[in-house]
């Protein structure tokens, strides 16, 4: 292994210090001459029809300066190409309470508020349709006319194997139902946006998105401006987590409203505007069949998955795939029947968080797979370690595995943990419980042009010892700016504090696809990498003349080039520039990341295709409370194969913050409704998630598998770890309770009524909808790998 | 209609004036009429901490003070913990630990942990954990946060200055 100066080493990132003292600009810092502020009046319907808007008492009110409602900006969007059924506001229809009706801009936001409330709207209240249940009712009445079953968006049904012979072959079967609750991202910073047009009609829209690109396309889209007259920048970002990934139809009403007021304008929403923005955890019923011989091998899978996807499509199509595709990274699988259906209610539309549809399955299959273990007597780890799947292998779904750190990951959280000793040994009310994942480092497909770039890069040199990276990705907190900077020092033989980083900016960068699906540090690393290699090549070329010595007996460290073989032949780094810049011209290169043709032969198929995944464990340590239900995380012990820590600090953060969101989800957050539609906690007062005090201590263990296409051997970090962490909570509680909970949250009511029920009477399995999916696609296993040593 | 009024206001040893309406809340003051934007919002009430400053040396949530009853106080913003441009050692603690992520909650964390470290110089991790306990972060887990105020209390007793 190569020992790097920067890579794989400890570093404050180049942002820390902007961060630390409160210079860093976020959307709603931007303050701009003559800036309006709009704000947005929301429907308080959960399904109606909209008779009449009257805008006339707001634009009345002294200080407004324009209002608009949904048919002034009539064309639709969505984040995928497919089911474009937004638009900026509700037309003709609201389909949550929350959806956006009418956008004013005024001279304060005081005003602007008062404005909205001026405006009148009249309804015609429709039966909103808020469970899944109801809303694939064979009578249901349809929330999109364009479904071709009631409120079914996407509907999946593929079989791989025999799923049949693969029950039949099994020694022991379980089914077991499951409910995994939806939740908000929660991001510290509101969605904010300021846009401004130049008075040649150019727009720039500030805006706190992971998506810069797609936003600079939707913005073109529905505004109806040209591409080139576009310009989306990106700044601080106060966290993201899914919840900022696609357009929004605030930020095209800021933009429009601009436009109409010849005014900059600002938006930044409220916390209880970001609950219905949300995008967040699909609730998630699941029916889950497994199959296994009496040494725990697996046999076979079957899913029936349900997804409550609320009123509109977002990445939907997306999620209601990754609900079932990733499941077979991780176990040797011959046979998986997977039948999955996302659908439309009467709620704030959700989309990807933090693992986008691959948690709920995982809830439930490690989960599912603890009681196996338990009927056959064997011990949880134990089991996994039989069933694991090899490096450079293929699963029956065609999703190719190339490095796999999975076997580490399972040692060293039982090694942290005490597993072996402590497992069954802790005493009432105490437990430990284990679970196991895999997730990409990037989808290995683009939604809307498969065949260009996921990623580029531009890195640019010159006399005066500036050096500075050009990439669309998104600095959302996680360190992508660091990763820029870092692989063109190292590359360079620089210190990353001297590269300028120009990121997120539509106008200036080369186009990469945002901050989602953990792709950064594998694509726009790679992308950053190839352009960085150019410029290598030429500083190499000319020291090669001066030293005489072969360009690939150079090497470049601390401003210097020399001689690999006699380190006292060298030349400065700077120097070397200068007489580059003088043969070559104007230095500059660009780099490009296309990920391999990956994906089987099926529809979907591209869909959890990644170049690489990575792996994760988790043990958690948890304590109830047996009077009164109350349960805690004593400690997590988290390991996550990521390829290669390209930043330690930074990786344990994501580890860390993973865990923490895991904990949230496992015993606290819950986006809920009542029965009129209406969300139940949409404040930080009432929405309970994890402080320091209900977060433990959380040991991060790091595996390196070194990935062979990976940028330094990377792979992903930002969402793996989460993957394990509530199934793992849930088996512990089981061990300290004896009670098996199938649902989350574990709100300390609800474990209280299982311990007294236990006492009493026994419990009530989920209820799954009965539903008849269509026969499934049966494709077979696109192989990837040939002869592999 | 409410009429403003002319609040006196001592904010980063700097004595101003603002003329502001009786419902303005000192957090609106700071970042609309100072344009100190380093104090954050995050909630509307007061839950998550992240427009925390520091009144008279003690954390508040700004979102919940009105600025008319912010008069006759030293109030502390991030903008002033950096001195003359050089990081106070809480913040360079709180860069090398890794502790801000996305940094939005970090102005408050900074102020609270200087609040914390003014009155117990060698805080446990627990508490830190409570004195931190009204500050959300979505990102770190808080674990890398109590490391940097561990770090950042060993350097104050070290003598450690900006």
């Amino acid at each position: 292994m190569t020992e790097h100066r920067i890579i794989g080493k400890p570093r404050r990132k180049i942002d820390a210090l902007a961060k630390t003292t409160g210079a860093a600009q976020y959307a709603d810092d931007i303050i701009l001459p003559r800036m309006a502020f709009a704000r947005l009046l929301r429907s308080m319907h959960a399904h109606a029809v909209i008779k009449w808007i009257d805008v006339e008492p707001a634009l009345q009110l002294p200080g407004v300066l324009a209002v608009i409602t949904g048919p002034d900006l009539p064309i639709p969007f969505g984040v995928l190409p497919k089911n474009q059924d937004e638009t900026a506001m509700a037309i003709g229809r609201v389909r949550y309470i929350g959806e956006p009706v009418a956008a004013v801009a005024a001279v304060d936001e005081a005003t602007a508020e008062r404005a909205c409330e001026l405006i009148r709207v009249e309804y015609e209240s429709l039966e909103p349709i808020l469970s899944i249940d109801d809303a694939i009712a064979a009578e249901a009445e349809s929330i999109h006319a364009w479904t071709r079953r009631p409120n079914a968006h996407k509907t999946i049904a593929l079989e791989f194997g025999d799923i049949a012979a693969a029950f039949a072959q099994a020694d022991h079967i379980r089914e077991d139902t499951f409910f995994y609750e939806g939740s908000n991202h929660v991001a510290l910073e509101q969605h904010a946006a300021v846009a401004q047009f130049d008075p040649d009609g150019k727009l720039t829209l500030w805006s706190g998105t992971q998506v810069p690109h797609y936003l600079h396309q939707g913005l073109s889209n529905v505004l109806e401006i040209p591409s080139s007259r576009v310009r989306v920048i990106v700044p601080a970002v106060g966290g993201g987590f899914g919840g900022k990934s696609e357009p929004f139809g605030f930020e095209f009403c800021v933009a429009e409203l601009s436009r109409r007021t010849g005014r900059p304008v600002k938006i930044s929403l409220t916390r209880e505007e970001v609950y219905y923005t949300h995008r967040g955890r699909h609730p998630a019923k699941m029916w889950i069949k497994t199959g296994v011989r009496a040494d725990g091998t697996l046999t076979g899978l079957e899913l029936r998955m349900f997804l409550d996807g609320g009123a509109f499509s977002s990445f939907g199509i997306a999620t209601a795939y990754y609900a079932g595709s990733l499941l077979p990274l991780t176990y040797k699988l011959p046979a998986y029947k997977y039948d999955g259906i996302r659908v439309f209610t009467n709620k704030p539309p959700c989309g990807p968080k933090r693992g986008h549809g691959a948690p709920q399955p995982r809830f439930a299959w490690e989960i599912q797979l603890d009681k196996i273990g338990e009927d056959l007597g064997i011990d949880p780890i134990e089991l996994r370690r039989r069933n694991l799947i090899e490096p450079y292998s293929t699963t029956l779904n065609s999703l190719r595995v190339s490095s796999c750190g999975l076997r580490e990951c399972l040692d060293k959280v039982a090694a942290a943990s005490g597993w072996q000793k402590r497992c069954n040994s802790l005493p009432p009310g105490k437990g430990l419980g284990v679970a196991a994942s895999a997730y990409l480092s990037g989808t290995g497909t683009t939604m809307w042009h498969p065949e260009l770039p996921h990623s580029g890069a531009h890195v640019q040199l010159d006399r005066a010892g500036g050096v500075t990276v050009f990439c669309g990705s998104a600095e959302i907190g996680q360190g992508s700016d660091q990763l820029l900077a870092a692989i063109v020092a190292e590359e360079l033989g620089l210190n990353p504090e001297d590269v300028h980083v120009v990121a997120g900016d539509t106008g200036l960068t080369p186009i990469d696809l945002g901050s989602y699906s953990s792709r950064v540090t594998f694509m726009s690393g790679n992308a950053v990498l190839e352009a960085t290699g150019k410029l290598r090549e030429k500083l190499f070329a000319v020291a090669a003349d001066v030293l005489e010595v072969p360009p690939d007996q150079l090497a470049v460290d601390e401003y210097k080039i020399f001689d690999t073989i006699d380190t006292s032949i060298a030349m400065s780094y700077l120097d070397a520039v200068v007489r580059a810049e003088a043969r070559f011209g104007t230095l500059g290169a660009t780099g490009s990341y296309f990920p391999p043709q990956l994906g089987g032969n099926y529809r979907g198929a591209v869909i959890g295709t990644s170049p690489a995944y990575s792996y994760s464990a988790c043990v958690a340590e948890v304590s109830c409370d047996l009077e009164s239900g109350s349960v805690t995380v004593d400690k997590m012990w988290v390991a996550h194969d990521c390829g290669r820590a390209l930043n330690p600090v930074l990786v344990e953060g994501q580890m860390q913050g993973c865990a923490y969101m895991g904990l949230g989800e496992a015993l606290m957050e819950a986006q809920v409704f009542d029965s009129r539609g209406l969300h139940l906690a949409p404040s930080l007062l009432e929405y309970q998630l994890p402080t320091s005090l209900e977060t433990p201590e959380i040991d991060t263990l790091v595996v390196e598998s070194i990935d062979e296409e990976g940028p330094y051997g990377a792979k992903e970090a930002g969402e793996g770890p989460e993957n394990p962490i509530v199934p793992a909570i849930s088996n512990a509680v089981y061990q300290a309770t004896g009670i098996r909970f199938d649902d989350i949250p574990l709100h300390a009511h609800k474990v209280h009524a299982a311990l007294s029920r236990k006492r009493n009477k026994p419990e009530r399995p989920i209820a799954i909808p009965d539903y008849k999916f269509p026969e499934p696609e049966r494709p077979s296993v696109r192989e990837f790998w040939g002869e592999r040593q | 209609m409410t009429s403003d009024s002319v609040v006196k206001l001592s904010v980063n040893g700097l004595e101003q004036q603002v003329l502001c309406p009786p419902q303005e809340t000192l957090l609106e003051t700071l970042r609309e009429r100072l344009r100190l934007t380093g104090t954050k919002h995050g909630c509307e009430l007061g839950e998550c901490g992240a427009c925390t400053v520091l009144v008279n040396g003690r954390p508040v949530l700004s979102c919940l003070v009105l600025t008319a009853a912010a008069q006759q106080r030293d109030i502390l913003t991030i903008e002033s913990v950096a001195h003359n441009g050089r990081p106070h050692p809480i913040q360079s603690a709180i860069a090398d630990a890794g502790a801000a992520q996305c940094g939005y909650c970090i102005p408050g964390i900074v102020l609270t942990t200087k609040a914390l470290l003014d009155i117990n110089s060698s805080p446990t991790r627990t508490e830190i954990r409570e004195a931190i306990a009204g500050n959300i972060c979505r990102c770190t887990g808080y674990v890398k946060t109590v490391d940097a105020i561990e770090m950042a209390a060993a350097k104050l007793r070290d003598g450690a200055v900006n």
